[in-house]
Formats: C-alpha cells, sequence, structure tokens
C-alpha cells in the first residue's frame, strides 16, 4: 500500500508518511512481524550484539575526538584519556571492556546457530552475512588493539601481519606493504586508525543492515526447528508466531538489563579481568627492542592461534588457523541431517557438537599459554577435535538417527 | 561462559596472604609469596608514600603522567604544604612529575635512564614491586656491588639501604629430582643483615607498603572513583532490571 | 510456563488484561530507563569540558611590569587570548572623559567586565590598563596608535587602537568609537595586582584561586 492515494492519519504523522515509509516499515519489522513464540536464553544474544555494536560505536567516536594517532603520541594521549579527561577513564574502559563483551555475546549468538540449525536453508546467506561480520569483527578487534601503541600492540600486530608472509610467492612482499614499512611503523598504526575508526565501522554497519534484511526475509528459526510459517492461522499469521511488538520488545530490554549488570559490574570493578581485557604488557610503550615474554593475541583470538602453534611448520599452522575460521562458512552445506535443532538429533550429533564445544574452550586456554610441553600436545590433540566436528559432518549428519519434529513448537520450563 | 566463571571466582576466593616478615635462619625465607595488601583508599598511606616518592625516588625517575595539582586534589594535600613539602624548586602545581636527573648522565652512570614509574603498578603489578623493594642484596661479584631476587643483576642502585640496612643472600644447595636424575642446585634461603638501617624491620616495611601503595594510586588515579561510581550504577541496574522482569512476565501472560 | 504448544497466541483475547498494571510497568521501566540514560549521558557530556592540561595551560599568569614603560604595550596570551597590557601616561588618563560624546557607551553599561572597571578609566589603577585585545565586532587584533594626533585617523585621535580588519576604533580605555562596525568595549579579563610591580591575569577576588 505505498501508493500515493492511500488515505494517511492527518497531521505531521501522514505528512511525513506520505513522504517516507515510516509507519509501513514500523509495522512490517516490528509490530506486526512475527517470530516464532518459544525463544529462549539463546535468543538474546542478536538483539545483545546489536546493543554493544551501538556502544562501541559511540564510545569509539568519543575516544576518537581525544586520542592522538602517531608513533610518539598515540600511548600518551590514552593516558592523558585516562587522566585529564573529564570520565575518560570511563570511555576507555567501556571501549575495551565492550570489545570482549562483543565476543562474548557473538560467540553465544553463533553458539545458538549451531544448536539449532539455525544456519540451514533457507538461512545460508543469512549465515554467510553472519560470518563476514565476524570476520570483519576479528580485523577491527586485531587494529583497535594495535591503537594504544604498548608493547603488546606493536609485537601482537608484528607476529599477526608476519603470518601473511606464509602465502607462497607474494608473502614477504605483501607483508610489507600491509606495513607500510621495513616494521610495524607510525605509517602501519596510521592506516589501522583509518580502516579502524572509518573503513571497518562501515563495512559492519552495512553487514548487519544485510543480516538484518536476510534475516526478516526468511523470518527467524527457533529451539525445535520447525518452520512456523508452515502453519498459519486464518489471519494470515504463523499460528506459533508472536509480534516481535511488543513482546520480544518487551523480553529484549529484560535482556539488556541483565547484560548491563554483568558488564557494570566488569568495567567498574574488575575491568581488565585479570590480564584477559587488557594486558599487563600494554602498560609500557611499544619497544621495537623488547618482546614481552608471552606474545599472545586477545582471549577472543587464542583458540585459532594454539591452532597456528600446534603444528610445528609455520606454513603449515598458518593455513590450518585459516581452514579453522574459513570452515564455518561451510556448515550450511556439510550438515546434511534432515534435523535442525540439537534436541531432534541423534547421539553422534551431539557427541561431535560436545567434542568442538570442549576443543574451542581448550583451545581459547591453551592459546594463552606458552607453546611448550603439554600444552602443545593437548593443542594438537584439541586441534583435531575442533576440525573433527567439521570434515567429518557430511558422515555423521548423514546416518545420525533422528527424532520426530514436532508440527507445533514446544515449551521447554 | 563456563571459563570466565572460572576466573572470576577465582579472582573473588583470591584471599590476600598475610606479609612476611624476615624469618629465622632456620626456614627458606618464601619471598615470592609476599603481597603488598595495600589499601589505595587509603589517604594518609598515599601521603606518606607520596612523600617516600618525592624524597628517594623521584631524583631518577619521572612520573610523566602525574600531575602536582591532580596529586594534592586526590590525596588532600592543601596548596601550602604540597608547595613546602612536595614541591621541587622551579616546579609548578600544574607540572607533570619529572626527574631532575639528565638522561645522558643516566645512560652513563647506570647504563639506562631510569624508567618513567607512572605506569609501573599496572605493567609489573604492585606485589612485584613490593618484593623489588625488599630484595636488595649486597653482592660483591657484581661491579655495582648490587643485586636483586626479583631483577637479577640490576642497573638500579640499593637507594633504600640507608633506611633498610644493607643485607647478604644466603644460598643453599638443594637436591632437585627430575625425571630420576637427582642434580644440585643453588637455591636462596634467606637474608642475612650486615649493617642496619635507620628504620627497623616493620617500619621498613611499611615505608615501602605506603611507597607502593603510592604507586598504585598514580597507576590508575581513577580507581577509587571507578569503584564507587561502580556500586551505584550496579544498584541502579539492579532496579531497572527488576522493572523490566516485572514488565515482561506481565505481557506473556498473553503467550503462556 | 506451560508445555503442549497447541496453544495459538491471543491478541488481548479470552484472559482479562490487566492494562493499569501494564501501564504502570510499562511507566516505571521507561522512567527507569530515562533516568539511566541521562545518567549514562552525563560523562559524554562531561568529557567536552576544558581537560586538566588546558585548565593547567589556562592557570592565572604572573606579569612582571617593573621594565613596562609609558606608552608601551605587551601581549601575553591568557586562555588563548591575546592581553593588551600598557602604561598610560597621566595626561592621557586626564583626557579620557574629553571624547565622551563621540563613544558608543562611555559609561560602559553594555560592556563585559568586572567591577573594578567600572570607572572612566576602566581599570583598578589609572597607570596600567588590562583589555583582552579581541575585537568585539569580528575578533581581529586592533592595532595600537597610541599618539594622539595621528596621520592615519585625525588630529582630533585622542590615542588609542585602530582595529585593520573592518575599521573599528578604540580609545586608550578600549570604548568603541561612533561610527565603527564593533558596538561594544573592549572586554576586560579578572586581573589583580599581587604587588606594585606584578600583574595577575585570571585572578581576582571573585575567583578564588583562580578560574578552575
Amino acid at each position: 500500500m505505498a501508493s500515493n492515494d492511500a488515505v494517511y492519519k492527518p497531521g505531521f504523522w501522514g505528512w511525513l508518511n506520505k513522504r517516507l515509509p515510516v509507519e509501513q516499515f514500523w509495522r512490517s519489522q516490528v509490530s506486526e512481524y512475527y517470530a516464532p513464540k518459544n525463544f529462549n536464553f539463546w535468543y538474546f544474544f542478536g538483539s545483545l550484539a546489536l546493543l554493544v555494536l551501538v556502544l562501541q560505536l559511540v564510545t569509539g567516536i568519543f575516544l576518537a575526538m581525544f586520542y592522538k594517532v602517531g608513533d610518539v603520541s598515540a600511548f600518551d594521549s590514552v593516558e592523558f584519556i585516562r587522566r585529564e579527561i573529564s570520565y575518560g577513564w570511563l570511555l576507555q574502559y567501556l571501549h575495551s571492556v565492550g570489545a570482549s563483551a562483543f565476543f562474548i555475546v557473538v560467540y553465544l549468538h553463533m553458539y545458538r546457530a549451531l544448536l539449532y540449525g539455525s544456519y540451514k536453508s533457507p538461512r545460508e546467506l543469512l549465515w554467510l552475512f553472519g560470518m563476514f561480520i565476524y570476520l570483519a569483527l576479528m580485523a577491527e578487534a586485531f587494529m583497535g588493539y594495535v591503537l594504544p601503541w604498548g608493547n603488546m600492540s606493536y609485537w601482537a600486530a608484528t607476529v599477526i601481519i608476519n603470518l601473511f608472509s606464509t602465502i607462497p610467492v607474494v608473502g614477504p612482499g605483501l607483508v610489507e606493504w600491509i606495513r607500510g614499512d621495513y616494521g610495524v611503523a607510525d605509517a602501519t598504526l596510521s592506516r589501522f586508525f583509518s580502516l579502524h575508526v572509518v573503513a571497518i565501522p562501515l563495512v559492519l554497519l552495512l553487514l548487519v543492515a544485510l543480516h538484518l534484511v536476510a534475516l526478516h526475509e526468511t523470518g527467524s528459526n527457533n529451539p525445535d526447528g520447525v518452520e512456523i510459517k508452515e502453519r498459519k492461522g486464518s489471519d494470515g499469521h504463523a499460528l506459533d508466531g508472536i509480534p516481535f511488538h511488543p513482546y520480544y520488545t518487551v523480553k529484549d530490554i529484560f535482556g539488556v538489563g541483565v547484560f548491563l549488570l554483568l558488564f557494570a559490574i566488569v568495567v567498574f570493578f574488575v575491568p581488565t579481568f585479570g590480564n584477559l581485557f587488557m594486558e599487563e604488557a600494554n602498560f609500557e610503550p611499544a619497544n621495537p627492542l623488547s618482546t614481552p615474554e608471552h606474545i599472545a593475541p586477545s582471549w577472543y583470538f587464542t583458540p585459532y592461534y594454539a591452532i597456528l602453534r600446534a603444528v610445528p611448520s609455520q606454513r603449515i599452522g598458518a593455513l590450518l588457523l585459516l581452514l579453522a575460521v574459513l570452515a564455518f562458512f561451510f556448515l550450511p552445506w556439510l550438515d546434511r541431517s534432515p534435523v535442525k535443532s540439537i534436541r531432534y538429533r541423534g547421539g553422534l550429533f551431539k557427541a561431535f557438537l560436545g567434542l568442538f564445544t570442549v576443543s574451542f574452550l581448550a583451545l581459547m586456554y591453551l592459546g594463552l599459554k606458552p607453546a611448550t610441553g603439554a600444552y602443545v600436545t593437548a593443542a594438537r590433540v584439541f586441534s583435531v577435535g575442533y576440525f573433527a566436528f567439521f570434515v567429518l559432518m557430511p558422515w555423521y549428519s548423514r546416518i545420525d538417527r533422528v527424532k520426530p519434529v514436532p508440527e507445533r513448537v514446544t515449551f521447554h520450563a | 561462559m563456563r571459563k570466565f566463571a572460572r576466573i572470576a571466582l577465582g579472582l573473588v576466593l583470591l584471599a590476600p596472604l598475610a606479609s612476611v616478615a624476615a624469618e629465622p635462619a632456620s626456614e627458606t625465607l618464601d619471598w615470592e609469596s609476599w603481597h603488598a595488601d595495600n589499601e589505595v583508599s587509603n589517604v594518609a598511606s598515599l601521603q606518606r608514600g607520596a612523600r617516600n616518592f618525592m624524597n628517594y625516588c623521584a631524583g631518577c625517575h619521572s612520573m610523566k603522567f602525574v600531575r602536582y595539582s591532580r596529586l594534592a586534589a586526590d590525596l588532600k594535600i592543601p596548596t601550602a604544604q604540597l608547595k613546602a613539602h612536595l614541591l621541587p624548586s622551579g616546579a609548578t602545581p600544574a607540572d607533570y612529575i619529572q626527574s631532575s636527573m639528565p638522561a645522558a648522565d643516566a645512560v652513563v652512570w647506570f647504563g639506562k635512564v631510569p624508567p618513567d614509574l607512572s605506569l609501573i603498578s599496572r605493567s609489573r603489578g604492585v606485589d612485584h614491586v613490593y618484593k623489588f623493594l625488599k630484595t636488595f642484596y649486597l653482592d660483591p661479584a657484581l661491579p655495582n656491588r648490587t643485586n636483586n631476587l626479583v631483577l637479577n643483576a640490576p642497573a638500579m642502585p640499593a637507594v633504600l639501604s640507608e633506611l633498610e640496612g644493607v643485607k647478604v643472600a644466603v644460598f643453599k644447595n638443594v637436591e632437585v629430582t627430575t625425571d630420576g636424575k637427582s642434580t644440585v642446585e643453588k637455591r636462596f634461603d634467606h637474608f642475612d643483615t650486615v649493617a642496619p638501617g635507620e628504620l627497623t624491620a616493620p617500619e621498613y616495611d611499611a615505608f615501602v607498603r605506603d611507597t607502593v601503595n603510592f604507586l598504585d594510586y598514580a597507576g590508575e588515579p581513577a580507581q577509587v572513583d571507578r569503584r564507587s561510581i561502580g556500586v551505584w550504577v550496579v544498584l541502579f541496574l539492579l532496579v531497572f532490571t527488576w522493572f523490566a522482569y516485572l514488565l515482561k512476565k506481565e505481557y506473556w501472560k498473553d503467550v503462556h | 510456563m506451560t508445555d503442549a504448544g497447541t496453544m495459538g497466541h491471543d491478541m488481548g483475547g479470552d484472559a482479562a488484561v490487566d492494562q493499569s498494571r501494564r501501564r504502570f510497568l510499562t511507566v516505571a521501566t521507561s522512567a527507569t530507563a530515562a533516568v539511566g540514560v541521562a545518567f549514562a549521558v552525563t560523562p559524554f557530556v562531561a568529557s567536552w569540558n576544558p581537560s586538566e592540561r588546558a585548565r593547567a595551560l589556562g592557570a592565572p599568569l604572573l606579569i612582571d611590569l617593573s621594565k613596562l614603560e609609558p606608552g608601551q604595550l605587551i601581549t601575553p596570551v591568557w586562555r588563548k587570548q591575546p592581553i593588551y597590557v600598557f602604561r598610560r601616561p597621566p595626561q592621557i588618563v586626564a583626557q579620557l572623559a574629553a571624547h565622551d560624546g563621540r563613544l558608543k557607551d562611555p559609561k560602559s553599561a553594555e560592556s563585559d567586565q568586572p567591577a573594578y572597571a567600572d570607572n572612566e578609566q576602566r581599570s583598578r589603577r589609572a597607570d596600567v590598563a588590562v583589555l583582552i585585545g579581541t575585537c568585539t565586532h569580528l575578533g581581529c587584533l586592533p592595532k595600537q596608535h597610541f599618539e594622539p594626533g595621528d596621520a592615519l585617523l585625525g588630529t582630533d585621535w585622542p590615542g588609542g587602537f585602530l582595529c585593520p580588519c573592518h575599521g573599528s576604533r578604540f580609545d586608550m580605555a578600549g570604548r568603541v568609537f561612533n561610527g565603527s562596525p564593533a558596538s561594544t568595549n573592549l572586554r576586560i579579563p579578572p586581573y589583580s595586582f599581587p604587588t606594585d610591580n606584578t600583574l595577575l591575569i585570571g585572578q581576582d577576588e571573585t575567583t578564588a584561586q583562580g578560574a578552575a
């Protein structure tokens, strides 16, 4: 009903809607957009991810007002923000804790997809957009960590950029091109600043918009993996659907409250979170002549870092790191099960998902440790567990014994 | 999620261990388990620590992120006292704490420029600094005759020995068994005092604790505010979340 | 929560919906959220206040006047503004009232100044003038023309300032002449004289330790 002959409400609202489909958008996307009524705990994390994105954008915008990019000024400017700008310390902690919160929320959000098969048809593209968001987020976080120009910033940048030298033929030249200098230097910092503050946020916003459009096109999955649009009522709406507003707006607001409570406890009482969210070595300025005792990336990268170091060859390690991330992209096509949700899958899938979960968490822990002795052996074992989930999926998902999927959604207490 | 619960729980359960004064010679000194146990909210301690720093450390070490005026405000030191006792001649309250030692001379005398100490409590930890200041010992084998259990062969001289006294380290031969093979290693056992200082052992310990407390404050001046504001924020969010929960349950009566 | 998902949802259907409770809870939650937003916005807004560095650099400035000759102008900078400090010969001070008729605001009724400047010479001491050297029209720095009877400005020129940008003219007390694009007199910063030969710009009786 977008034609200009339609009847519009009187006054400003009618004037506005004749020119911009505000009310129509609100209805189709929120107040008359039907979502399954059986969303559980795992369904909070999409809206929370959006919240954290906004938080990072706003705190980042304000930090960028005071941060001074440049190898001689960056470190001092961050301390200046913490000490001499009113509430600068709060802006800085919100942003640094926010980065870790973003990954906690995103990992839980992705895990929901593994539990309920949300990546399966017809939601493959939704899943792919999500995976591109994940890649962009990793790039954003990596570059953001370099900006304070502490000693860990410098060395993490050096090590990660050096990974690109493993690419055959073009590797070494590529590394120098990325850095813009013979070592990580002012040139590297400046370009990372621009990418972190402008380019990648724009890419992220675009990808999130596409992600939401794709979601609204297919409609949401749910914990039972039942396609609710297949059973419609006489009013044309899914029998098992409820309008997003007010039911999920009200539920998500509660989710926001709980999240902010936990977030505030960390920001105000343990912002470095035992060296995990902000590392001690980064309170010293970048020093090309002094390597920190343990170079480790931030915790959200350490599973892949553990896989990288599990193999004695740098080239194969780097390749495996890449494959570990790319494996997720193929999930919609690796999974041959007729059933979406773990509730109706057999023991094989549950075992492999359990193995993957344990392996991912174990690798996360091992990536924080030095690559010696028993740690390396364990990393090898858990790398196998990690890849097994993906590599063997076409086999076990096909032969797994499944339970009958109900026609209507169920509620679990 | 599980991993972070474990870490949080571990942090909560970490009880501060009591400090250990010099042990009798029969027991090995467990210096590695010493903790600073400082309270940044203790303003009197911070004031003493600030005085200690200006008298004994600022000659060589700068604190280039700390302003005298900010220090005076946070530590509740009136301007008159700041100027009389803490401010070096030629400095104004708005200045950052700079050391009077020229960098070039420092390199000649010590081999390196004494590091800025604004962030030492954050980059090394308060316990590390506390142990460092308490484990200097006389070592005739080194060119500057000074050694330290935390930092081997430090460029820094034992500047606090006039207060602490001079001590030597006594090592014991200890049998170590790894993979079935036994070797003998020299391990630190305890300190012996060879010359007394101006302060008794408990007095020196208090001196170091105050100084480390001050360094903790200087590393993050906002921390006391941070925690007190945090209490209000958490209380507010509890109230908000409670209302949001009631609202959710009310609307969801429709669905269930 | 019930089981057996055979119930379709009902929009405001069978069971009586307690609308007043819903309204109350919505208002309570929204009001709390609004309070929260107001508090949350505070640190962002506060971060724009001048930083400690700006305030330190804006601290009161001590000037030594012992070498300031009659007719000499110095221009220290305080809080990023040029401050005109000059010594006025007594004969200039005596003549200040003579050209009141040619000024837009001879009694400084409209101008921005501290109480101790509410006199003919607009200053604490007749011999030393302290003015903010920013033209009240559009902000250029007026140039000194202290000699009476200047060739450029006419034989009846009593001495003062000429702004090079748009031609505003001010007298030796910073008062604006008729015919100038500027409409108010040059502004006056807070200041005091700790001793006879020192001037402290930025601190007077009202600003205890210098405006924080």
